[in-house]
């Protein structure tokens, strides 16, 4: 197993905002995270990568305990991901971010080939006319695909990706999908929280359904999409499962 | 025994005044994350205020401070027009040099016109003596009106619009300008009033110990070490915390030497800061 | 030597060495004196820099390691007999190691609240000199002019200084370009944009920062042994001049912060701007009020500094000025 979540719960003051979510997960999976607004899915993310200290259970990365770890030991081990509210390093140039990425990332390059591994991934992003300007300057598709990049820079092992799709066209939405399978292809493993349904059971091998920070349901897409809990938990709406199984059609 | 009692009452009675001093600090602190370097010479000027009023118009000291508390509230709202209110969403050391330049400029021109050399308020309202210790009447007057002071600000805080609305940017500066609070009013009645705090203090400070415009300086440092005690952004924890730095001023000397005052209470501003920022009192976040 | 080609490295250098070369011509004292204060501002400022331009951590209290450091070597000289060479050097040992002290505790605090403590430590440390006996408490100490001798006179000791001065300010800056073309830089920078995302990416943030710290506050130890070795006397209240803190920050913000040229232009302009006030008729007795108002439209109107500000005006000189 590349990750493995135990008993994981993670309270702020009186909100508990994940409660006991338990999954594993083995390597070349895409595994889809979703629930309703306020779930807990980012705050699931951030008890993964060390953001914070989950106030019980335990989570191992590729056998090895990260539980509260700083966030750079995930980093370094080969976990990387991208944030919802996309967080560019401003003033430096969008080629700089990328190499921050592959410089502190799983392989800790040297600055010469962090720059390769940048033009590479800037490249294979669609960012490599874009290199020279400032992070600052780019809107907000390209933000994200900044985030990605600079993920993908750290060559990790584990990618989390945090709505990456939001805020995007149609175009762009079909444009990141099909990234997203490429880095699956490279061997990548990866859990995306993601919104857009379509998407994620497209994409998914394996879907989490986060309600109030329970796990209500996890299994293939098919099954997801039909279980009554979900459905009901998920938009009340008695027709999502014909409408999820019909998107995925198209 | 009544000699530490003194101490401690000197102590005290120094400790309010210094709240209100701390207590302009860290309002504007709280509601704009500013620190307002030009908070030392600010305290100056009001020392000068009372000290001009006193001398030149032969004003008693302490009806003195009604004027000094007026042009200290006007003052701070030019201030904020013309150098804070560019720089507040700017990083740190912009907001914190644009206050330094208001320092530099008022010591400039205090230098010019007043000249480094000591002044003071030659004012007295004889000793009041109860249970062995014996005060100057003046201390305990100007502890009376700090105490007055905190009162008033604390009404107008908590009873009144303007002061709720000060509270409300406070707390969420984007969230009380959609509820339809002005907030670049607020802000600069904030700024004002932070300042005319620091105004008042000196003036205070003005009729219990002699001065220079350099004097306020060594005040903000301790608003600095009180605003930390009392939590930033806490007006009332400033009171506290100025109570605090009045008993350690007061009695550690009656152990050891005065120089180790400094030490002790800038060592325990950075454990402070460090161990407890939310202040002694604050909540943790 | 690839570095050594590059325009952003070179053209600083070149500053510097003008500005150590022009008493030379002169052969005046006095010439001496002005550059020995613009060569310290420009390799104090750009000290700084490393912290506060790359990092981006406020430090109001820098002076602290020029004071401790000065303290230490003087004592170093005047009272152990080291020579001036490796008293500076310990200045330096002393200043870094109480960065890395501190650097491992108020590190943690961000924004205003590390400015805070820094300010907190400078004053908490001039206090403490006041009162340690070894250091001459509050009166300081004063050099024995005897040891002139050993330098072969006041003269020459003088020289010997200023040189001393103008080969540090050349290696501050060379240090500060490989900083900044550095991995170890680029982490710095990603923890000035974000320390959080930068932490996310792998920037181990608490270790790089610490090192800047150290990094930044080495050489104003050392330069506070040159500079009180050169002036006779120390005592607490030059040693940890707040003021002088100040001054750093406003040269740094003059020339463009985050930049290697910036500092060291802002620390010249600022000292040329100063000597032209202190010396016109007409500005003496405002200097301060000039200094202050040119300071707040800078802040206002140029945040980025001079250098930052012709970088974004000509993308051309991007390549020219780092």
């Amino acid at each position: 197993m590349i990750l493995q979540v135990n008993n994981v719960t993670k309270q702020f003051g009186g909100l508990t905002a994940v409660k006991n979510v338990t999954f594993d997960l083995p390597p070349g999976q895409i595994l889809g995270l979703i629930g309703p607004n306020g779930a807990g899915k980012t705050t699931l993310f951030n008890c993964i990568n060390g953001v914070y200290t989950p106030t019980r259970g335990k989570v191992s990365f590729r056998g090895e305990d990260i539980t509260g770890a700083p966030t750079y030991r995930a980093a370094r081990l080969g976990l990387a991901r991208t944030h919802q509210i996309v967080r560019p390093l401003n003033e430096l140039t969008v080629r700089e971010n990328v190499i921050v990425g592959a410089c502190y990332g799983r392989e800790g390059l040297g600055l010469a080939k962090a720059e390769h591994v940048a033009d590479e991934v800037l490249a294979f992003v669609g960012l490599a006319a874009r290199a020279n300007l400032l992070a600052g300057s780019l809107n907000v598709a390209q933000k994200k695909r900044l985030e990605m990049a600079r993920a993908l820079a750290a060559r990790p092992y584990l990618l989390l990706l945090d709505e990456v799709l939001a805020g995007l066209n149609t175009a762009e939405v079909s444009g990141m999908i099909a990234t997203i399978r490429q880095i699956r292809e490279q061997g990548v493993t990866i859990i995306m929280i993601e919104h857009i349904m379509h998407a994620v059971m497209n994409l998914s091998d394996r879907i989490i359904v986060l309600n109030y920070g329970e796990m209500i349901a996890a299994g293939t897409p098919e099954e997801v999409s039909q279980n009554p809990q979900v459905i009901e938990a998920y938009l009340g709406d008695p027709e999502l499962a014909a409408r999820l199984l019909e998107e995925e059609k198209r | 025994m009544s000699q530490l009692l003194q101490y401690l009452a000197d102590g005290l009675l120094i400790g309010v005044v210094y709240g209100i001093a701390a207590m302009g600090l860290t309002l504007i602190f709280g509601v704009m994350s500013v620190i307002n370097l030009a908070h030392g010479p600010i305290i100056a000027l009001g020392m000068f205020g009372v000290y001009l009023c006193f001398t030149v118009l032969g004003l008693n000291p302490f009806i003195a401070l009604i004027l000094v508390a007026a042009l200290g509230l006007l003052l701070g709202l030019i201030i904020y027009i013309v150098a804070v209110h560019r720089v507040l969403n700017a990083p740190h050391l912009s907001s914190l040099l644009a206050t330094f330049s208001v320092n530099m400029i008022i010591i400039g021109i205090g230098t010019t016109i007043w000249s480094t050399s000591f002044r003071n308020v030659d004012y007295s309202l004889g000793t009041l003596q109860a249970a062995g210790i014996s005060l100057p009447a003046t201390r305990v007057a100007a502890a009376l009106i700090a105490l007055l002071v905190t009162g008033v600000l604390y009404w107008f805080l908590y009873r009144t619009r303007p002061g709720k609305n000060i509270r409300a940017v406070a707390n969420n500066r984007t969230a009380a300008e959609l509820m339809g609070i002005p907030s670049t009013r607020v802000l600069a009645l904030s700024f004002g009033i932070g300042t005319m705090l620091a105004a008042i203090a000196g003036g205070l400070i003005g009729t219990i110990l002699p001065f220079t415009i350099l004097s306020g300086g060594v005040y903000e440092l301790k608003s600095f070490v009180i605003v930390v005690l009392g939590g930033l952004g806490n007006p009332l924890g400033a009171l506290v915390g100025g109570l605090i730095l009045g008993l350690i001023e007061g009695v550690i000397p009656a152990f050891t030497s005065v120089g180790w005052v400094p030490v002790f209470e800038f060592v325990l501003f950075v454990l402070l800061l460090l161990l407890r920022p939310q202040g002694l009192f604050g909540a943790k976040k | 030597m690839k570095t050594l080609r590059s325009p952003g490295l070179w053209l600083p250098l070149l500053l510097v060495a003008a500005f150590a070369v022009y008493p030379l011509i002169t052969g005046s004292a006095s010439t001496r004196e002005s550059m020995f204060t613009v060569l310290m501002s420009v390799a104090l400022a750009s000290s700084l820099n490393i912290l506060l331009g790359y990092t981006g951590y406020v430090s109001f209290g820098h002076i602290v390691f020029f004071g401790l450091g000065g303290y230490v070597g003087f004592y170093l000289i005047d009272e152990q007999g080291w020579h001036l060479f490796p008293a500076a050097l310990l200045g330096g040992v002393a200043a870094g190691l109480l960065a890395l002290l501190l650097g491992l505790s108020i590190l943690r605090l961000r924004g205003a609240y590390f400015a805070l403590a820094t300010i907190g430590i400078n004053e908490a440390m001039k206090a403490f000199a006041k009162q340690f006996a070894l250091f001459g408490g509050p009166n300081g100490m004063e050099l024995n002019f005897a040891i002139y001798r050993g330098y072969g006179g006041a003269n020459a000791a003088l020289w010997l200084v200023f040189w001393s001065l103008a080969v540090l300010a050349l290696v501050v800056i060379f240090v500060s370009f490989k900083v900044k073309k550095s991995k170890f830089g680029l982490g710095l920078m990603a923890i000035r944009e974000d320390e959080d995302a930068a932490e996310v990416m792998g920037v181990v943030a608490p270790r790089a920062k610490t090192w800047a710290y150290v990094l930044s506050a080495i050489f104003p130890g050392m330069i506070g042994v040159l500079f009180f070795f050169k002036n006779g006397v120390i005592e607490p209240e030059s040693a940890f001049r707040l003021h002088l803190s100040i001054e750093l920050l406003v040269m740094v913000m003059l020339g463009g912060q985050g930049t290697v040229l910036g500092p060291a232009l802002g620390g010249a302009a600022y000292q040329s701007l100063r000597r032209t006030l202190l010396t016109s008729p007409m500005f003496r007795d405002i200097q301060l009020v000039v200094a202050g108002v040119l300071l707040l439209l800078i802040v206002l109107f140029i945040p980025s500094g001079a250098v930052g500000w012709l970088r974004s005006r000509w993308a051309a000189l991007r390549r020219v000025l780092e």
